[in-house]
Parts: C-alpha cells; sequence; structure tokens
C-alpha cells in the first residue's frame, strides 16, 4: 500500500459577542421561548431592512487582527440566495468577493514543532434560525438564533492530521476568546467547523478530489469524522476507485462520515452585492485603534511564562489555553516566590475542582499565591496545599491563618516523627513481619499509617529518613 | 363655487386653521367621494373609513386645544399597497399578500401620522409594482378619471388615479422606474422620485431596492414639495437613506442663467409626436423666460432600458423570494415537502408578470450568466451615472417627455414586453443614477388626456426641480387656462 497523506483545510463559523443582532436591535442570547427575540427585520417580513452593527463588524477587525490578517478598509455584504424553512428572507447577508479580512496565519505545535497554518478569509455573515422536529407538531422553527452575527474563517488546506486540526481548532478559540469576540461555546453552537478533506500519495504534488464534511459540533467529532473520512478515501484510492466531490455528515453513533448531497446537486447561490446596505468603510485610524486594545495573546504569553516565571513548555500551554486562566495566574504569580508551583497547582488542583466551561475560580489570586509560598517554604506539604485549595474554594480566606487554626502546617520535627513511627511499627506487626519477609510495599503502607496518623502533615522527606532508621533499628533486635 | 374636494392642499391647510370647516368634514367628504365614485374607478384597495375618521376627530380636538402637530394636521391623504401599514392589509396588489396584515408601519407611515394626517386607504397597483398599466394588480384594474376607457398608468396607477379622481388630498407612490411619474403623467398629476436615499424605504415591501424612492403625488408643484418635505431625511432603519447635505445652492439660480439640456436619447422618434412636442413646448417657453435651452447627448441612455430591466429583475427574483409560504402570507394547501410547499405557494400566489420578472431575474443573477447579465448591467449603471454627472457640470437640469404616449386603452394586450419595457426610457435613467425627477402636466393630447413633461437634475436638486416645474405650471396656466 503506498503511503498517503491527508490535506485538510477548515471553515469555522464563529457567533460573535454583540449584545444585538447583526442587523437589527434583537437581543442576541442563547436559548429563550422561541420566537421572542425576532423582529420585522430577522423575520424577513416585506418592506424591513438591515442595518449594520457596527460592534460585529469591530469584533470580526479583532478577529482578524488577532490572526495576523490584513484588514481591508473598504468591503461589501452580499446576499447568498437559497431556498431552506431556517432562512426567512431566503437569503443569506454573507460576503462574497470582498471579505473583512484575508491572508492570516495561526501558529500550532505539531510534530515537526511550530506550524504555522494560513488563514485565507475571515468574512461576517448572519446566523439561521433552528428547525425543530417535532413527532406530532411536525416541523416547527425557532428564530430567536436568526440574524446573530457571525465569522466565517477559512483556513488553508495546511493542516495534515486530526491532531493538527485539532491544535488549529483549539488555537483558533483561544484566540477568539482573548479578544473577546466570539464564546466559543461548541454546546451551544456558537463554534462549528466543517472540514474540507482530501487524500494524495506522499510525494504527489497534485490535490486530490476533496470532500465536505458538515457540521461538526465538537472536538472529538472533528477528529473522529478526519480520521474514518482520510481512511475511507484511501481506501477508495486503494481499490482503484475514485472520490467523489460531496458533502457528507458525521454520524456519531456510528462513526462513519455519510453521503449528504453531491457537486451535481450543489446550490447555485447567485450571489450578488447586498442593495439595501452601503459599503462598509473603515479608517486605517480606527483599525488601529481597535488593535491597540488587543490583549497578549497566547502565544506571546506561554513565551512570557516559561521565560519569565520559569514554568514549563506543557504547563504554559494549559496555562494560555483559556483566557480567564492565564489571566488568574498573571494575577497571582507575581506575588508568589514561587511561581512554577502555582502553575502546578492550578492545573493539578484548580482545574478539576473548576466545574465551569472556562475557568472560573472564587479564591483570590493573592491567596493562591499565598499557597504557592507555604508549599514552597515546606510549611505545608502537598497534600496540605490540595486540602487548602478546596476549602478556600468553598470559602476564601487567608490560608496562612486557616494552617494556622487547624494547625496543618507540615511536622519536621523529628522526636514528635519518631514517636509516631514507634507507636505505628507497635500497632502493626504484621505490617513489620511483611517487611521482614521481603515485602517491600509494607514500607509505603507504613508511611501511609504514619501520615494519617499525623493528618497528613508529615515533611514526607524527614518521615522517609526516620522510618528507614527505626526499620533498621528493630531489624537488629 | 369650487366644492371642498376641487381644494388644493394649500387652500385646506388654511380653511383648517381658520375653522372653516373640521378635519371631520374634509375626511368625510373624500370618504363620501370614495364611496360615490370608486367603484366606477377602483384606486382603491381598502378604505381605512372608521380609523380615518377617528383619526379625524383626533385632529380636530388637537386643533381645538391648539396643539397641532404640524400644517398637514387632519388632511386626509391614500397610500400605494406596497406601503406596510400596521393593521392595515397590504396586499402589493399580489394574491400571495391578499390577507396579509403587517404588525409594522413604513418610517413614511408613521411620519405622516406624526403630523397629523389622516388614513383614507391603500391604494391599487400592479402586482408588486412590476407593470405599468395598473392591469397587472391581482384583484382589478384601475381606471383613468380622464377616460375610464384608458389605464391610469402604473404600477403607482391608483395612487394617480384617486389624485385625479378627487378621492385624496395627495397619495403616496414609489418608483423604480417611473412608476410615480409616468401614472402621474397619464392622470395629470405633479409626482417626483426624489433622490435615492432621502426618503426612508423601511416599510416599502421591495421590488428593486437600489433604485426606488417613495415619492408624494400632488395637483401642485408646491404641495409635492410640501409633503415631500414631510417625508424626506435620514432614518436609522434604512442604511441607505441620508439627509439633504445643508447647501441647496440650485435653488438660488435665476430663471435667465438657468441651462437646461434636451437629451436627444430622450425625444426618440418612437415617442407619440403630441408628447414630444409638449416637451419641446416646455423648453421653448422656458427659453423665452431667459433660460438657455440647449440639445445634449447621452449615447448610454441608448443601453438605459435593458439595464434597468436586467438589474430590476435580479434584485426582484431575490427580495420576492421570502414570500415562501412559511411565515406569513399565501400558503399552498397539503403538501408536505418544503420543495413542493415553495412550488405550489408560488406558482399560485404570483401572477404572470411577476413570475416572469423572478424568472429572468433568478436567469440573470445564475452562476453561468451572472457576469454576462448582471455585472454587465451594474457596470452599465456606473457608465450611465458619471455620464449625467458629466452632464450636469454643462446644464443644471434636463427636460424630457415623461412617458412615450398619453394614457393607453385598457385591455390591449401586448405580446412583446420587450417593447413594453422600451417605453421606459425616459423615466429609467433618474432610477439608475438615483438623481431626483419630477413630472409635471403639460397640456393635453387631442383627446384631451394630460401630457406630463419631466424634469431631471443632479443629486438633491429637487428645490430647483420644484422652482422650474412651478413656472411650468405658471406658464401652463396662462397658455390653457391651468389645463
Amino acid at each position: 500500500m503506498k503511503k498517503y497523506e491527508t490535506i485538510i483545510g477548515l471553515e469555522v463559523h464563529a457567533e460573535l459577542l454583540t449584545e444585538t443582532k447583526m442587523f437589527c436591535s434583537c437581543p442576541q442570547k442563547f436559548g429563550g421561548e422561541p420566537n421572542t427575540r425576532c423582529c420585522p427585520v430577522c423575520l424577513g417580513l416585506p418592506g424591513a431592512l438591515p442595518v449594520l452593527n457596527r460592534r460585529a463588524v469591530d469584533l470580526a477587525v479583532l478577529a482578524g487582527l488577532a490572526t495576523s490578517c490584513d484588514v481591508a478598509t473598504q468591503c461589501k455584504m452580499d446576499r447568498k440566495n437559497y431556498f431552506y424553512p431556517d432562512l426567512p428572507k431566503a437569503y443569506q447577508i454573507s460576503q462574497m468577493d470582498l471579505p473583512l479580512c484575508r491572508n492570516g496565519y495561526l501558529t500550532i505545535d505539531a510534530k515537526e514543532g511550530e506550524k504555522r497554518i494560513g488563514i485565507t478569509r475571515i468574512h461576517m455573515e448572519e446566523d439561521a434560525g433552528k428547525l425543530i422536529h417535532d413527532p406530532t407538531e411536525g416541523t416547527l422553527i425557532d428564530f430567536n438564533r436568526c440574524g446573530v452575527p457571525l465569522i466565517e474563517i477559512v483556513s488553508e488546506p495546511d493542516l495534515r492530521s486530526a491532531e493538527e486540526a485539532l491544535a488549529y481548532l483549539q488555537k483558533l478559540r483561544s484566540v477568539l476568546l482573548y479578544v473577546g469576540a466570539s464564546d466559543c461555546r461548541m454546546n451551544e453552537g456558537s463554534f462549528r467547523c466543517d472540514v474540507n478533506l482530501s487524500v494524495r500519495p506522499v510525494g504527489e504534488w497534485a490535490l486530490g478530489v476533496r470532500t465536505e464534511l458538515k457540521n461538526l459540533n465538537s472536538f472529538s467529532f472533528t477528529a473522529r469524522a478526519i480520521e474514518y473520512e482520510a481512511a475511507r478515501q484511501i481506501n477508495i484510492l486503494e481499490a482503484g476507485g475514485q472520490v467523489l466531490q460531496e458533502t457528507r455528515r458525521f454520524d456519531p453513533s456510528s462513526g462513519k462520515t455519510l453521503p449528504m448531497r453531491s457537486k451535481e446537486d450543489a446550490a447555485d447561490y447567485r450571489y450578488f452585492p447586498e442593495p439595501d446596505l452601503p459599503y462598509i468603510v473603515l479608517s486605517r485610524e480606527h483599525i488601529s485603534a481597535l488593535g491597540a486594545t488587543l490583549p497578549m495573546l497566547p502565544d506571546e504569553r506561554r513565551k512570557r511564562y516559561r521565560e519569565v516565571f520559569g514554568v514549563s513548555a506543557y504547563d504554559a500551554s494549559l496555562l494560555v489555553s483559556d483566557r480567564s486562566m492565564a489571566d488568574y495566574f498573571e494575577a497571582a504569580a507575581p506575588l508568589t516566590a514561587y511561581p512554577k508551583l502555582l502553575a502546578n497547582l492550578m492545573i493539578t488542583d484548580l482545574m478539576k475542582l473548576n466545574r465551569e466551561e472556562y475557568f472560573s475560580c472564587p479564591i483570590s489570586p493573592a491567596h493562591m499565591a499565598e499557597v504557592a509560598d507555604l508549599l514552597g517554604n515546606g510549611a505545608v506539604n502537598s497534600s496540605t496545599a490540595k486540602k487548602l485549595t478546596v476549602w478556600l474554594w468553598k470559602k476564601d480566606q487567608s490560608p496562612r491563618t486557616l494552617v494556622e487554626e487547624k494547625q496543618l502546617s507540615q511536622i519536621r520535627d523529628e522526636s514528635v516523627l519518631r514517636s509516631a513511627v514507634t507507636e505505628m511499627l507497635a500497632e502493626n506487626p504484621k505490617l513489620l513481619a511483611d517487611y521482614r519477609g521481603g515485602k517491600l510495599a509494607a514500607a509505603k503502607a507504613m508511611t501511609g499509617r504514619v501520615m494519617a496518623k499525623t493528618e497528613g502533615r508529615a515533611d514526607p522527606l524527614i518521615l522517609d529518613k526516620i522510618l528507614k532508621e527505626e526499620l533498621s533499628r528493630t531489624a537488629h533486635l | 363655487m369650487k366644492t371642498l374636494l376641487d381644494r388644493t392642499l394649500t387652500e385646506h391647510i388654511r380653511a383648517l386653521e381658520a375653522r372653516e370647516y373640521s378635519s371631520l368634514e374634509l375626511t368625510r367628504a373624500y370618504l363620501d367621494r370614495i364611496e360615490e365614485i370608486d367603484s366606477e374607478i377602483g384606486a382603491y384597495l381598502f378604505v381605512n373609513t372608521d380609523e380615518a375618521l377617528k383619526q379625524a376627530v383626533a385632529s380636530d380636538l388637537r386643533r381645538r386645544r391648539g396643539d397641532t402637530r404640524s400644517i398637514l394636521d387632519g388632511i386626509p391623504y391614500g397610500a400605494k399597497d406596497n406601503l406596510c401599514t400596521k393593521g392595515i392589509p397590504t396586499t402589493c396588489g399580489s394574491r400571495y399578500l391578499e390577507h396579509y396584515v403587517p404588525p409594522y408601519s413604513a418610517t413614511v407611515i408613521e411620519r405622516l401620522a406624526a403630523a397629523g394626517c389622516v388614513f383614507l386607504g391603500k391604494l391599487n397597483m400592479d402586482e408588486f409594482a412590476m407593470g405599468s398599466t395598473t392591469e397587472h394588480s391581482a384583484f382589478h384594474p384601475t381606471k383613468n378619471p380622464h377616460d375610464p376607457t384608458c389605464s391610469p398608468g402604473g404600477s403607482s396607477g391608483g395612487s394617480a388615479a384617486a389624485l385625479a379622481a378627487n378621492e385624496a388630498v395627495f397619495t403616496l407612490g414609489s418608483d423604480t422606474g417611473g412608476s410615480i411619474r409616468q401614472p402621474a403623467s397619464h392622470c395629470g398629476a405633479v409626482g417626483i422620485k426624489p433622490t435615492y436615499g432621502s426618503v426612508s424605504r423601511y416599510g416599502l415591501c421591495a421590488f428593486a431596492s437600489s433604485l426606488e424612492q417613495i415619492g408624494p403625488l400632488t395637483r401642485t408643484v408646491s404641495e409635492n414639495a410640501t409633503i415631500l418635505s414631510f417625508l424626506q431625511g435620514q432614518d436609522p432603519r434604512d442604511a441607505t437613506s441620508r439627509s439633504a447635505p445643508v447647501d441647496s445652492r440650485e435653488h438660488t439660480i435665476a430663471l435667465h442663467t438657468l441651462r437646461i439640456g434636451l437629451p436627444r436619447e430622450l425625444f426618440s422618434k418612437d415617442i407619440a409626436p403630441e408628447v414630444r412636442s409638449r416637451a419641446l413646448d416646455a423648453a421653448h417657453m422656458l427659453e423665452k423666460l431667459g433660460a438657455l435651452v440647449e440639445e445634449v447627448s447621452l449615447p448610454s441612455l441608448t443601453y438605459a432600458a435593458p439595464t434597468y430591466y436586467i438589474l430590476s429583475a435580479a434584485e426582484a427574483s431575490s427580495n420576492l423570494a421570502r414570500m415562501d409560504g412559511v411565515r406569513f402570507g399565501r400558503r399552498a394547501e397539503g403538501v408536505r415537502d418544503p420543495e413542493a410547499l415553495y412550488c405550489r405557494t408560488r406558482s399560485e400566489g404570483f401572477g404572470e408578470e411577476v413570475k416572469r420578472r423572478i424568472l429572468l431575474g433568478t436567469f440573470f443573477l445564475s452562476r453561468d450568466r451572472y457576469d454576462e447579465y448582471y455585472k454587465k448591467a451594474f457596470r452599465a449603471k456606473l457608465l450611465i451615472q458619471a455620464e449625467m454627472t458629466s452632464c450636469f457640470a454643462n446644464c443644471h437640469l434636463l427636460l424630457s417627455p415623461t412617458a412615450f404616449t398619453s394614457a393607453p386603452q385598457l385591455g390591449i394586450r401586448e405580446s412583446d414586453p420587450a417593447a413594453i419595457h422600451r417605453r421606459d426610457l425616459c423615466t429609467v435613467p433618474a432610477n439608475l443614477a438615483g438623481i431626483p425627477a419630477l413630472t409635471v402636466p403639460f397640456g393635453k393630447d387631442c383627446c384631451g388626456l394630460p401630457i406630463g413633461v419631466q424634469l431631471m437634475g443632479p443629486l438633491w436638486s429637487e428645490p430647483l426641480l420644484y422652482k422650474v416645474g412651478e413656472e411650468l405650471e405658471r406658464i401652463r396656466a396662462k397658455e390653457w387656462g391651468g389645463r
């Protein structure tokens, strides 16, 4: 069998985080009683006219600047015409030949190191309504989502595997979150992805026939769909067949991609310039003023965490993957002498306590910095530090006071630890016998018993030393 | 002795102020007139009797309290049926919208309500404003009050006929390619297609968004200017609307320094000789008063009619796609899948002319034809705009016939749509260029049917058009005693 490579380009739709819809003043919010957030404009009633939401344009510009795109000083909206019950005007206001942003890129971590993924374009458009299939009532339509502002981010076919595609999606999502362009909630449909995929024998230059995989609403579906589809295409080629250019959907229950429509059935959208909206003109000054509001982006932050705070590459990547977590780290890190430990605590303990989609921690950064200090200077051990974060999560207070009140500081007094060890050995003759019998695991169990006796406060290094001493001493008895 | 209905807007305004009669009396007089004559004329599709009387009473009350809303407070008017009116049927002359009642009112309707006007009802039109005789109304044709065997023109035929039959003080129409000016010309009314963007289109059921404007039809030029001043102005709900620039220097041009161009292309041999000679008469008489009249040539106008038909059909095919049977209007019975719903509903709901234009427009925009038709027409439009702009560097305004003929007989079924379209030659350039164009009645033909003369000027030149229009009215009064 020949060796194949997979060529992937992604089209991501992200809802923009505006107060109101793209072309009317209806609120832009997820959910709500069906058809309570609509007006003549988003319902496409006769005579209603769209008026562009300038905030949506600004957010789209921010997304473009954050992905190193060229932002057009002049662009226009177009009509994409097709009939569908969830599309009230029977056309979607979108952008065809003059998109707002072009020629950007994102950097991802690939197997061979850092890799730049090109972004062909970012354009603005409006979302459609939602069809609800009801067994008794038939098909119903909810227009609350209709007219919600979207950006479509089209990548170059620069991705070569499901892993790269996921890395790109995660990077894109974190960048959009950083600039506040979108809340990127996949479960609410505010971040959706279509995949264009083809395969070709390694070494060949020409691209193979591609298929488009539609509406993949989770990262794991995206990865599974890519893997299945690449294998499917390779099998066809290996069997001497030809891949058909078509649109396919992913069926999560079977893990397969299934045909939706072929190229022949592809609609002619009859694009033409939207006559109800004038050209969108953005001054250079306005674009640079927006650029000045951009926060520090994940790549730059990650570099800073490694260089300034000595955080490991892996931890730094995790911290920057979520802007609120990165912001939290940046607020706490300068307050502790042990930023590396702070990063560990956040990743191992706080991330587990967080139940929100995005990091949201009730502990003040100053208190978390104190926990890192207590751990760093040996005042508490790591199991106490874990306990502290759980308590603080429930009730934010000074960890130092808590340690004093609950007498949680580490026991480093050798005489106290030695008596605890002797006591333990007296109580557990069987463990001792096992140990003597050559069962090394018994030593571990003995450490655990002493830890339990001291409520986890024993300094592990000192305890280890004393236990060894006591065992070798009793051995000679 | 003039009856109440023979009076002009200015006279009504004065009489209401002097309490000579009330808005209720005036409104009743118009409602009675509609009741008496409209079964014969067929100008109205809906008469707002009860509401209109209530509005008149409210207006009279305001007047007694001394808090009238504007000089128009208490003046009754009618509007073309493609202007949305909250709670009042808005059919666009189509079976598709036969029972449609909009939940909101067009900006122009709101503005006139805010001015205190009394709303008499909705006026007949060619379906979705596509046509030039009002015979494409899905409900009934409208007759020309000057000769009931003739058409009032179209598509705002109801608006022009209602005015000519004294069924309203003024009316509103919409003009996509001449739909205000041509019927005004056929019915002896003054009509204007204002500068594109000067009147909000919010609530006007769209036919061709980039070309159309709402405008008033009135008996006199000064009335027209008065009504337009209430309609104009930027509207936050229409992104293409703008306020007039502050300086309107055109207004100060004295007649003896005025340069008038006669575009050779708009005096085509296909135009009825009587109609052409009325326009030439108008030019000569203005010349006698000191204006400089010269023939000009705008070669790109040769392409105006096809350009107009391609662009308007393309936009219409998209604008009318929302009539899909899903959310409002007509819905075909007994269909299961969406595809069948669209096909059946639209086949049942639309008339032949509308279907023809939707099919053409869909063709013009299709992937394989776009460059050949839409794109080319779009470029032709820019060319026409540029040519007209440079023409206005040499003359202040252009004078031409409004329509090719006086009002045509009803019931003449023409087989060649392209021939019908060519007859819009004089009116479509103003829509393509976005410039204002005014038609003023100027004499009659041998059968006594009115003939209009058209004045076109650069963007925002309405004040100049009105000024010269009034001059034509004075000449007409002198020559034919006001006829």
